[in-house]
């Protein structure tokens, strides 16, 4: 790790200042994916501004629509809040199936999706639950807001607060893990909501996406049966000596029909 | 009636308490006065020319306190590593042998390749100083396969253009060829044993200090075997005598092997903290550890089993291709050649067998031994074919097996490649594991599975390994430039408690307490007042340390005939204190009697006696207890068993889960059977990571794709079902406590099973083009699906 400057922020407002005055400065969340690589030296920024302290970003709101959770709240928080499991439980079990007990108390939701990583878990429900990201400076609806690996809509400098989830009528994620770093080769998070039936696929893309032709599929039928005669073309899809993009295109098939069939 | 600590007894282990508190002494943990911190500058080139290292900006970095590149090792006479076996090629010449210097001289030959270390006064600083160096590479083409190394062009040694190692043959080629030919029935396959990342806990770390009173050298190291890198790195590469080096292996959390060889950090921090004058600390990394820790297996075989119509093996022919690395580790060679070739008979009495291996250089990080360092590779390969066999002649596995194994009453055995066998059962432990797996119901539970849209095999590996490699004069003349033998001394205090020095050394094993239940045992103490030391060349007088399944069956014997010699003496001293005979003396329970009296005397008189010798022969004896034993051993011991895997595959994904594993082993003698029981669920748990999962992979031009476990799948609890393992008894007939060797017996054993029942399972639904290791679940569902 090479040195840097490090700050604890006492509000949003702060972390916004301290990061654009620094000639390199960086949000820290949870840090779970900063710091690894930070460590071994694949990052160098001047300085880190730790949004930790920031109580107000920290905690779960839900309503009779909405659950509201803030971005600094933490995997195991999520997992096991009682009014989420209440409400969205595909949104609990997911972040329970995220890495391991220690990422879980340290990683949060805000860290998750402002670092879009590829195989993270989070893009899909937030895809896959049309969810809204709300910031210091606006709202951006989750499906504007993922835009490449590791590219959001996020502008330089700007702070995940909260992102609000409205509550489907059902809903629920499979996810296949690639066997060494368990993160999502292909997870799908499949929701009958208010506006319509979603599916949100994450780990087989450069970012998180939409099976369109899954949800027409399921407009008419949400049951897994009408899934078959969907076809998931491999073009553009993720390939690595875990998983080829034909395979990943082939399990989303499978993911989908298990979240479909999940939600009961 | 028996202890509760003794011999057979399952003594919880004496040396978790610090394990598990956080406690234990471990290389990393150990800080000197004065101590500075060294990096490796290390090429990101498989294969390139260094043209110039510019130091000027290193040591301009705050804090660098030295810069060494392989030049100014070289100039101060500093020679390379050596490699510890040499194999000789069918023509008779001597295997090739390039030199490996510790750092990089000329070129780079593997990802990782130390070129320069920079020491400093903390880790950051040196690790900045290792960035600042300007090093001018000419990248050359890599190496990064045998495939590649075979083919015309590129070479990883200027001077070894074909990259042969050797070309080594055991048996008559045209004796075997002509077996086949004219055999009624023949199987043929091509297998891949996948080359695999070691993995200990504990990363390398080494720590050189320099006594500038008494020109004494230490180093401090993550080894498992300290004696043998003394001899090594003092007598090679460095140049300092044995009464001026000392090496310590403090605690060491795991090896597997790969703690066996000297490591070039090791000879760098013990020369260069001579030079400066201070201590040079130096720990792994653990992508360090992934790109410089020497790898295991890697091997490409092709074999051919000839049967008559009834299933009777009758030869059995083994060409196999492995890949060195870029440099011979320390016992390399000798992995894919004698402990390999030697244990194709498997437990069968295939009278002809023809094993021909070629070694290749690549530009790929040293492989050598890794748990059971070429019995898997061996196994596998006799077990893959034995049960493609048992498919195309349409007989039970089980049952084909049982035709053709070496008879309880067939003992000492002689195979066809140079083993004798000593003792077995193995159609005991066979029958063990079927009756534990409950093989009869296998098919309803294979039915009740593809009702479930589920496909379920059953695979058998029943193994044989040889452990306790010996004797040293066998060894020698094979090549080896070490004896293996083991020593150990048992020092008697004055009040009766007990001190064992061994030459083996402890990395997980629980050595402490195994060796102090033979001595408790033996003398009547509680294993609470026996101690075990090892790791230090200045406590132990010599050792050859712990591999290959060796520290019960070598260290264990030296054990017993030191205890041989502290009873005979007390015996004598026993008796002057009953004015007896000592022929008329008996020693049982830690108390001396004299037969047909009620005269008894305790062990712990006894002790205080020889050390406070007011009353005492000693126109006979000298005072004092301690009696040291090397023992070398006759023979290699043979562990061997059967063990059975179940697996069910989900077809629509390719996962594989393991459904049921049995183990029935046959260790002889077992000291602490829950000990036992832990190697063995370890050795399976890798045996399946093997299988499953681990898979070391380098891209054509040389760079390891699976650096790290983001990409290097390790087995996790949660892959892993509950194993029933139990045991037989066949003790080994010649060493005195009748012992085999049990570290590595997993390992060996589970890969074979598990892709004997992958492809069972797969077999149920037509597929029968081979799948190699590991069996991923993109591959398995390539296979289903014709990709």
């Amino acid at each position: 790790m090479y040195a840097f400057t490090y700050h604890k922020a006492e509000s949003v407002a702060d972390a916004a200042a301290k990061v654009a005055s620094a000639d390199d400065g960086v949000l820290m969340a949870g840090g779970m994916t900063l710091l690894p690589t930070m460590k071994q030296r694949l990052a160098q920024p001047s300085d880190v501004v730790d949004l930790g302290g920031v109580a107000s970003l920290a905690g779960i709101s839900v309503t009779a629509e909405t659950v509201s959770i803030g971005a600094m709240t933490t995997h195991d928080a999520v997992a096991n809040s009682a009014e989420v499991k209440q409400a969205i439980p595909a949104l609990a079990s997911l972040a329970s199936s995220i890495g391991d007990p220690m990422v879980r108390n340290r990683g949060t939701i805000g860290g998750s999706i402002a670092n879009n990583d590829p195989a993270a878990d989070y893009p899909g429900a937030v895809l896959g639950l049309g969810a809204t990201v709300v910031t210091d400076k606006r709202s951006i609806p989750g499906d504007d807001f993922f835009q490449g690996m590791f590219e959001t809509a996020l502008e330089p400098g700007e702070i995940i607060q909260r992102i609000d989830f409205p509550i489907p009528k059902k809903a629920a994620y499979v996810k296949f893990p690639n066997p060494a770093s368990r993160y999502a080769i292909v997870g799908v998070m499949a929701a009958e909501t208010a506006s319509g039936v979603r599916v949100a696929v994450t780990g087989a893309g450069p970012c998180a996406f939409r099976e369109t032709a899954m949800e027409t599929a399921l407009a008419g039928n949400f049951s897994p049966s009408a899934l078959d005669g969907v076809t998931v073309s491999p073009d553009g899809l993720n390939a690595d000596i875990h998983a080829s993009a034909v395979y990943r295109a082939h399990l989303i098939g499978v993911m989908a029909k298990r979240a479909v069939a999940a939600c009961g | 009636m028996p202890r509760d600590d003794g011999i057979g007894a399952s003594v919880r282990r004496k040396e978790d308490f610090r394990f598990v508190t956080g406690r234990g002494t471990y290389t990393d943990d150990i800080n000197r006065y004065g101590q500075t911190y060294a990096a490796f500058a290390r090429s990101p080139y498989a294969h390139a020319r260094i043209d110039g290292i510019d130091t000027a900006a290193a040591q301009a970095v705050a804090g660098v306190v030295a810069v060494f590149t392989g030049d100014d090792l070289a100039a101060a006479g500093v020679n390379g590593l050596p490699c510890g076996w040499q194999i000789h090629s069918k023509n008779g010449e001597p295997m090739a042998e390039p030199g490996h210097p510790p750092l990089a001289q000329g070129k780079a030959r593997y990802v990782g390749d130390a070129v320069a270390v920079v020491i400093a006064e903390t880790r950051a600083a040196a690790k900045a100083g290792a960035e600042a160096l300007e090093i001018a590479y000419t990248p050359l083409a890599a190496v990064a396969s045998i495939r590649a190394a075979k083919a015309a062009g590129a070479a990883v040694f200027d001077d070894i253009p074909s990259n042969n190692c050797y070309d080594w043959e055991l048996g008559d080629r045209a004796d075997i060829d002509a077996a086949i030919a004219a055999a009624p029935q023949t199987v043929t396959l091509s297998l891949v044993n996948n080359r695999l990342v070691p993995n200990a806990m504990e990363p390398r770390s080494a720590i050189g200090d320099y006594d500038t009173a008494t020109g004494e050298h230490t180093l401090f190291t993550t080894s498992q075997n300290p004696h043998v890198i003394r001899l090594l790195m003092g007598a090679f590469v460095l140049g300092i005598p044995e009464h001026k080096l000392r090496v310590v292996a403090p605690d060491v959390g795991g090896g597997f092997g790969s703690k066996i060889f000297h490591y070039a950090e090791e000879a760098v921090v013990t020369w260069a903290a001579a030079k400066i004058r201070r201590p040079v600390k130096w720990t792994s990394d653990r992508s360090e550890a992934f790109l410089t820790d020497a790898h295991g297996r890697d091997h490409e075989t092709t074999v051919t089993l000839a049967m008559d119509n009834d299933g009777k093996f009758l030869a059995l022919k083994v060409i196999t291709d492995a890949n060195m690395g870029a440099y011979l580790s320390t016992f390399a060679p000798c992995v894919p050649t004698y402990l390999y070739a030697t244990l194709l008979a498997g437990q069968y009495t295939t009278p002809k067998i023809f094993a021909g291996v070629n070694a290749w250089f690549t530009n790929t990080c040293p492989v050598d031994a890794y748990r059971g360092a070429g019995r898997p590779e061996a196994t596998y390969v006799v077990e893959r074919i034995v049960e493609e066999a048992a498919r195309h002649l349409n007989i039970d596995p089980a049952e084909l097996r049982r035709r053709n194994f070496i008879s309880p009453d067939a003992f000492p055995y002689q195979t066809p490649v140079a083993l004798e066998y000593d003792s077995g059962n193995y159609a005991g432990t066979l029958a063990l594991a079927t009756k534990a797996i409950d093989y009869d119901g296998f098919k309803a539970r294979q039915a009740a599975s593809k009702a479930a849209g589920k496909l379920r095999g059953i695979g058998f590996s029943a193994y044989i390994e040889a452990c306790g490699i010996a004797p040293s004069a066998v060894v020698g003349s094979l090549g080896a430039r070490a004896g293996l033998y083991e020593s150990g001394a048992v020092r008697v205090h004055p009040t009766g408690s007990v001190t064992f020095y061994t030459g083996s050394h402890s990395h997980g094993q629980g050595h402490e307490t195994t060796f102090a239940q033979v001595i408790a045992e033996r003398l009547g103490v509680s294993v609470e007042n026996v101690d075990v030391v090892h790791g230090d060349t200045s406590k132990v007088q010599f050792g050859m340390g712990t591999y290959g399944s060796r520290s019960l069956a070598v260290g264990g014997s030296a054990l017993s005939k030191a205890l041989d010699k502290v009873e005979a003496k007390a015996k004598k001293i026993a008796a002057h204190l009953m004015e007896a005979s000592d022929a008329d003396v008996e020693f049982k329970d830690g108390v001396f009697t004299v037969a047909g009296t009620d005269k008894s005397v305790a062990f712990g008189d006894v002790a205080l006696t020889a050390y406070v010798p007011h009353n005492f022969p000693h126109d006979e004896l000298e005072p004092g207890l301690e009696e040291q034993a090397f023992y070398d051993p006759k023979n290699f011991t043979y562990p061997a068993g059967c063990h059975i895997c179940e697996v069910e595959i989900d077809p629509d994904t390719g996962v594989i889960e393991i459904a049921n594993f049995v183990a029935a082993d046959d260790f002889g003698n077992i000291v602490n059977p829950m000990i036992v029981e832990g190697q063995v669920h370890g050795g399976i748990a890798q045996g399946v990571g093997q299988a499953l999962m681990e898979g070391c992979v380098y891209g054509e031009d040389g760079q390891l794709v699976t650096g790290s476990y983001m990409d290097y799948c390790l087995p996790r609890a949660d892959n892993l079902p509950n194993f029933k393992v139990s045991t037989q008894v066949t003790p080994c007939p010649h060493n005195p406590l009748g012992v085999k060797g049990c570290g590595e017996a997993g390992a060996i054993a589970a890969p074979a099973a598990v892709m004997n029942a992958v492809t069972d399972a797969l077999r149920s639904v037509g597929v029968t083009k081979p799948i190699d290791m590991p069996a991923t679940p993109s591959k398995v569902w390539a296979a289903l699906n014709g990709a």
